[in-house]
């Protein structure tokens, strides 16, 4: 249920005293964490303080036990299920890139692109000039408009990041979640994609879960540190590197 | 005509569909010829057992592709198919059945004479309008289309996983086939539905009726080939192949999973219940046998040598192991059914992608080219030589 007090705020993401536990284990304890319209925020924090469940939470994967999840300042998400999520404007790329690897790039951005999703209108489904425009411009943002007839599954991993990040854009997200993109990407890709979201956050808000301080520090945003299921600190780069209680948890180490 | 050849026209783009319909018309082009206009001492002469096994191999052909669509397209690996395949065979044989039978004179009703011999004074409620031909043909699509639509409605939306849906689809099943061996369920119990006479009229036994059945069984082999292309082909079978390798990921850019799953399940079953119905025509008997679970993992080994999702190969997999079935147990029977699952190994680790991949296989074209090349400069070394 919506509580009223939660209507005042215009966050585009709103989580209150979220809480979830697996076989007692509180792997999110009483988050909350407000996230503007067209912000882009950098959540880190250390092994198991919850930042994978807490992507779960706001895509319908897992239920909280508790708590408020609100997009937009009215709509419940723990009341939807992912496929209702994915279509109210909320993406998300996980860790491991998943792409669909037996259809080729060109395909895969049509699947993805924004638009009617029953079995009856696909059947019948026709591109447009203006849909072919549109993937063959997403082609371009994403580094890859030479392979767009390459199979998905031969390309290399940082170019399957990038396909995932074009698949998610043609979705026409309001809010876009994205797990560890620079996981495993050379020097150069990891600044490519950092430059990548820097220019799909002209238009939309984008939450980043990262290791990799170099990326973060490209990014240029507000950062938020979680542990143990909850947040630790907030703040730019700068000011949440000299937290002590940041450093003793998780940068000393 | 003009709109239907755009909508199906553009699915058939691929060479090996084409090159499939093709065979199959000269097929129906020969066959009458062989039969009809050779006498029948002569070499080329095509007799009805032929065509009665010919007409087997390619109703087996469209419970295939009925399967490739679930099993290559979607990655659902039914194992309860022969279900669907025999449910139609019943809708279609009690409409046979039904053509002739004994008067009760208490009620002037006429009813199938295995029906007396079990007991029975009147018709049971659902065997009404099976005397009718369209009736009986639109229940051959519509009880195992619903029987799928309820069983698919259950499964897809609980997420069942792949190996138990495996499981459950070989219970279903196994559970029909005890259900139609009870005589009390209406249905000829264990001897089924046989002793057939007549078809919208015509003689069943007779080598036209046979040889026009046979057409038509290829006919409609043909159509579902198309079909199933063009299901492929859409954007609906793009959605069905990331259902297939990535269905969390289909999830997640907002298809409802479930939904594609059932349509193609269910589309499935009517398509087997067709093949079902052309299969008795033909084969004259339809009993609880049908539904065993052995069946329908013979129709995966047909999916899986032929290779999969690629429609025409299920074609090639169950004309060639039918074939070779009508062969081997002709000369060793007891010997089949270890050839048939030594061959369903061979062909899953070595030809994962079946007969149909062996075409498209880049090393075996290399190889053919390299023969090819050392043939020819052989030749033209021996020119040299003279």
């Amino acid at each position: 249920m919506v509580n009223k007090h939660l209507a005042n705020t215009n966050g585009i993401l709103y989580l209150s005293g979220v809480s979830v536990s697996f076989d007692g284990f509180k792997a999110i304890n009483n988050l909350n964490l407000i996230i503007e319209p067209g912000e882009m925020r950098a959540i880190i924090g250390p092994n198991g303080a919850g930042k994978t469940t807490m992507m779960d939470i706001i895509t319908g994967k897992t239920r909280p036990d508790e708590g408020d999840v609100i997009f937009k300042s009215s709509i419940d998400l723990t009341q939807l299920d992912e496929v209702e999520i994915a279509n109210i404007g909320i993406g998300r790329k996980f860790q491991k890139p998943t792409v669909i690897e037996t259809l080729s790039v060109f395909e895969n951005l049509e699947m993805a692109m924004a638009g009617r999703r029953s079995v009856w209108q696909s059947l019948i489904h026709k591109l447009s000039k203006q849909d072919i425009k549109k993937i063959k411009d997403n082609l371009k943002l994403i580094n890859l408009e030479e392979d767009e007839l390459r199979l998905a599954g031969d390309l290399s991993h940082g170019q399957k990041q990038w396909l995932e990040i074009g698949m998610l854009i043609l979705t026409d997200p309001e809010l876009l979640l994205v797990d560890e993109p620079a996981a495993g990407m050379t020097d150069d890709e990891t600044m490519k994609t950092a430059e990548l979201l820097k220019e799909i956050n002209k238009t939309r808000s984008v939450v980043v879960v990262e290791h990799d301080m170099d990326f973060i520090r490209a990014l240029e945003c507000k950062v938020t540190v979680l542990h143990e299921g909850r947040v630790l600190a907030e703040g730019t780069l700068d000011q949440v590197q000299s937290n002590q209680q940041v450093i003793d948890v998780y940068l000393g180490r | 005509m003009q709109a239907l050849r755009t909508i199906f026209f553009p699915s058939i783009n691929d060479a090996a569909s084409r090159r499939m319909i093709m065979t199959l018309v000269v097929v129906m082009c020969l066959i009458p010829i062989l039969n009809l206009v050779f006498p029948e001492d002569s070499f080329f002469h095509v007799g009805s057992n032929t065509i009665i096994l010919l007409g087997k191999y390619f109703c087996y052909a469209i419970l295939a592709i009925s399967l490739d669509l679930v099993w290559g397209y979607c990655g659902i690996l039914s194992l309860g198919h022969g279900a669907f395949f025999a449910l139609g065979g019943y809708a279609m044989g009690m409409y046979l059945v039904r053509q002739y039978g004994i008067e009760i004179e208490a009620t002037g009703q006429i009813i199938p004479e295995f029906m007396i011999a079990m007991g029975l004074s009147e018709l049971p409620w659902f065997w009404y309008g099976f005397d009718n031909f369209w009736f009986a043909l639109l229940m051959v699509v519509l009880a195992p289309g619903v029987l799928a639509y309820l069983f698919g409605y259950f499964a897809f939306k609980s997420r069942v996983p792949g190996v138990d849906l495996s499981i459950i689809t070989q219970a279903l099943t196994f559970a029909l086939m005890q259900g139609f061996r009870l005589g009390e369920f209406g249905f000829g119990g264990t001897n089924g539905l046989t002793a057939f006479r007549e078809i919208l009229g015509f003689d069943i036994t007779s080598d036209v009726t046979r040889l026009v059945l046979l057409m038509t069984t290829i006919v409609v082999l043909i159509l579902a080939l198309i079909f199933s292309k063009f299901i492929s082909k859409s954007k609906a079978g793009r959605v069905l192949i990331s259902v297939r390798d990535a269905e969390q990921k289909t999830r997640f850019i907002g298809y409802r999973v479930e939904h594609y799953k059932l349509f193609i399940f269910v589309v499935s079953a009517g398509l087997a219940g067709i093949a079902g119905a052309l299969f008795v025509t033909q084969v004259g008997i339809i009993n609880p046998d049908e539904f065993s679970p052995l069946n329908s993992i013979e129709i995966v080994i047909w999916v899986a040598i032929g290779g999969r999702a690629t429609i025409y190969g299920a074609i090639i997999g169950a004309v060639l192991v039918n074939y070779a079935k009508t062969v081997f147990t002709g000369l060793f029977p007891e010997f089949w059914v270890f050839l048939l699952g030594g061959l369903f190994v061979v062909s899953t680790l070595f030809f994962p992608k079946g007969i149909a991949g062996m075409f498209s296989n880049a090393k075996l074209q290399a190889f053919v080219e390299s023969v090819k090349t050392t043939v020819f400069s052989k030749n033209d070394d021996k020119k040299g030589e003279v």
